[in-house]
């Protein structure tokens, strides 16, 4: 009666709810992975084999990619991963109060950063290192907000790369008000035209605030690509906990179309971002995509999976590498030799070790910012309360109190 | 399916060493032993025990039903935990972290504070939501803020702090007995700290919820503070000693109702008063405070009442901290300006 895809309540007419409503919970995990292995939902165009793979619908979207692209896909995926890893060890090490890893959501990342254009406006979550890089951002604006000496140095104007959110899902609801910005200035209906990508997980589809960014966008067709990286878990909360239904289908329910992607497939996450992104240009948003991937490391340095998911998981998805198919791939066709590999290794370790040496030359943060910006017209009554304070550390640093 | 087995966590003595974190969690367990309709709620609450492990151990202890890893939204949380109170449940609803609860300000504002009057005292709603709250964590935005002067000032909600292990033991037990909501605040930098590990006494009869405490008496001057800020006015005083200031130390516990009396009766032999708190000053707790003081002890005081708080900004990226933080230099320094007026 009920397969691994069938374990909420049936439609109707098509069998008696009373057992089909009563999923067991393997049956509800069942069903929200049972796309994993490559189901006929997942758009998937590289194999974790790195065999390409037909897809009469999303091909057409990555027909341009050349050789010279996919290598340059991977060097992205590669140094995103090592800048990760610095990031992680840089915590480790106690030069950062925190790190939020992003492994294993490197092509999610990659493939809809690079689908991106310049006109483009995007809003993160506080996982998407990889979409920053795509953006121009160096990782090293990022750092400051887990050194805690900023809360992120880049130009999000000019970068159009929003400030990252923490608070679950509010930004989804400004990258919706965003997009309809977009559209009432005329700046939709064409190949031309502009969209806004926002980020958030799986976890965050729980959330009012991103429901509500459904209907907004919807009932306004704002050109917004709702990105959502399904990396299986929110914490310590697997995606059973949060629904009962493929997340991307959820967006039939809101009226706009929904898409799972492979999200370790860097080439699958391009193709589906372009795709999803020209619809928005034309004015047939919202789009949702769904990356199935997985987070490969701890939630941030402060969590220990251990304590709630199994290391056998782990190993699964080892074998789904984002980066390495898309290796394997370009040595099968003959596109990269030994020496490229090498060099963007070397590459890597370079990023790497100019993002350690920015993190320790990191000046403390001076006291009176502490009252900078927090209007853009003057308040008395704070600049009051800033003088008075840095009066007194001013007297306390130099007495001896 | 059979009933979870419930391991009594009675020891043989009744008196145990435990941080503030293990007492919560021992004051929460012993709640739901006493009482089947009390449920545990939030995000990451069960298996893992909440971020904090605060809850640690009961999901596996109580089962499923009893302490739920529910989705992801403080609205849904602290929205069905009132359908569940008006079902005759007791839910306990824990907030990952003080920042966060902003997503469920409208449940708690509109409903939570409002059904019992709306329904002419018919429907209880004896909820507890539990804040960890306050800064010095070294933390990214959002998990440092103490918000709970937005709570205070709305009528129909209760408001505490626990500053010590032993108050959170009894606290926590109090709370999710009373039959109003409370906001249970928690000093989430000491949930874990070996100097805040304390002897508690399971079989010893607690004061009362809602009502401070002098926790150190003096006579130069009053310091009332209340969650992390006790710590700092009493390590304040002890520095001050050196300096032949004795300063008397009011942990108010209770936020909303606030019971002043001790306070009153404090600033009336000391003149003087310096409220602490982490949250910034602006049309708050400590503004409350103020108010009442110079409205009941206004003949007695010798200096204005002085406030040592965070800033009216949002609060900084962590390494600026320590300066937005209210520390012992700061309150001596207030003290020093009372006495010096
Ligand atoms: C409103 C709110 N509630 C709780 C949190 C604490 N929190 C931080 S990340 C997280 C889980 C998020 O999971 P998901 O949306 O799947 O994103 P992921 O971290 O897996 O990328 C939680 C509960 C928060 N940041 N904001
Ligand atoms: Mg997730």
């Amino acid at each position: 009666m009920s397969s691994p895809e069938q374990w909420t309540h049936p439609e109707p007419r098509e069998g008696p709810a009373a057992t089909a409503a009563a999923p067991t919970s393997e049956q509800v995990i069942a069903g929200l992975r049972a796309t994993s292995e490559g189901g006929p939902e997942l758009v998937q165009l590289l194999t974790p084999e790195g065999e390409r793979v037909e897809n009469p619908e999303f091909d057409r979207y990555v027909a341009d990619v050349t050789a010279d692209d996919l290598r340059s896909l991977y060097r992205d995926m590669v140094l995103v991963r090592r800048a990760d890893r610095e990031g992680n060890a840089l915590q480790r090490q106690g030069q950062l109060g925190i790190w939020v890893p992003l492994l294993g959501q490197e092509a999610a990342q990659v493939g809809a950063g690079r689908a991106l254009r310049d006109t483009d406006m995007v809003f993160p979550s506080y996982r998407e290192h990889g979409v920053a890089w795509c953006r121009g951002i160096s990782p090293k604006d990022i750092l400051g907000i887990f050194r805690g000496t900023d809360h992120g140095s880049w130009d999000s104007t000019a970068k159009r790369f929003h400030p990252y959110t923490i608070v679950i899902g509010n930004q989804v609801l400004n990258a919706a008000g965003y997009a309809m910005g977009q559209r009432f200035e005329g700046k939709v209906g064409d190949a031309d035209g502009e969209a806004t990508m926002v980020f958030f997980g799986d976890g965050a589809t729980s959330q009012g605030d991103v429901h509500e960014g459904f209907v907004w966008a919807a009932v306004y067709d704002a050109p917004l690509v709702f990105f959502c990286q399904n990396n299986q878990w929110a914490i310590s909360e697997p995606t059973e906990r949060q629904s009962r239904l493929p997340l991307y289908q959820r967006a039939r329910g809101y009226g706009f179309p929904g898409v799972r992607v492979d999200g370790n497939d860097v080439l699958a996450s391009l193709a589906v971002s372009r795709w999803a992104l020209d619809e928005c240009r034309h004015g047939n948003g919202p789009v949702l995509i769904e990356a199935f991937t997985y987070r490969m490391d701890a939630h941030t340095t402060t969590d220990d999976p251990t304590r709630y998911r199994h290391s056998d998981e782990l190993e699964a998805w080892k074998l789904k590498d984002p980066i390495e198919r898309v290796r394997v791939n370009l040595v099968r066709h003959g596109h990269a030799d030994q020496d490229f590999f090498d060099s963007v290794q070397a590459e890597a370790d370079e990023l790497a070790a100019d993002l350690r040496d920015f993190c320790f030359s990191m000046p403390q943060p001076p006291t009176s910012q502490i009252f900078d910006h927090v209007y853009a017209e003057a308040s008395p009554v704070l600049d009051a309360q800033r003088d008075a304070f840095l009066a007194y550390h001013a007297d306390f640093a130099g007495g001896e109190h | 399916m059979a009933a979870p087995v419930i391991n009594k966590s009675t020891p043989a003595s009744s008196v145990q060493s435990l941080t503030l974190g293990k007492a919560l969690n021992l004051g929460l367990r012993t709640a739901m032993e006493a009482d089947p309709k009390v449920i545990v709620m939030g995000e990451d609450v069960g298996k893992l025990g909440g971020v904090f492990r605060i809850t640690d151990g009961l999901q596996k202890d109580f089962g499923e039903h009893r302490v739920l890893d529910t989705p992801l939204a403080e609205s849904g949380i602290i929205g069905t935990a009132v359908g569940l109170a008006v079902r005759g449940f007791r839910p306990v609803c824990e907030i990952q972290f003080d920042g966060f609860i902003f997503p469920g300000f409208d449940q708690i504002v509109s409903q939570v504070a409002k059904l019992h009057m709306r329904t002419q005292g018919r429907v209880k709603v004896p909820l507890v939501i539990r804040v960890p709250f306050g800064g010095g964590i070294g933390a990214v935005e959002h998990h440092s803020e103490s918000p709970e002067s937005y709570f205070a000032h709305t009528a129909g909600l209760k408001v505490v702090a626990c500053s010590n292990a032993v108050d959170a033991y009894w606290m926590i037990q109090q709370a999710i007995q009373c039959d109003d909501p409370v906001l249970f605040f928690e000093p989430k930098r000491y949930y874990h700290s070996g100097f805040m590990k304390a002897e508690i006494d399971t079989e010893a009869t607690p004061e009362p919820l809602f009502a401070s405490r002098v926790v150190r008496q003096g006579s130069t001057a009053t310091l009332v503070a209340y969650g992390p800020s006790v710590k700092v006015a009493l390590d304040a005083a002890t520095a001050a000693e050196e300096d032949g200031h004795s300063l008397e130390v009011i942990d108010l516990r209770a936020l909303s109702p606030l019971d002043l009396a001790p306070v009153f009766e404090s600033v009336r032999r000391t003149g003087r008063l310096v409220v602490v708190s982490e949250a910034p000053s602006e049309a708050s707790l400590t503004s409350e405070i103020a108010a009442r003081v110079q409205q009941e002890c206004f003949y007695s005081l010798e200096a204005p009442v002085l406030r040592v708080t965070g800033f009216d900004t949002p609060y900084p990226p962590a390494k600026l901290e320590e300066e937005f933080l209210p520390d012992l230099d700061r309150v001596l320094d207030a003290v020093d300006r009372s006495l010096a007026w």
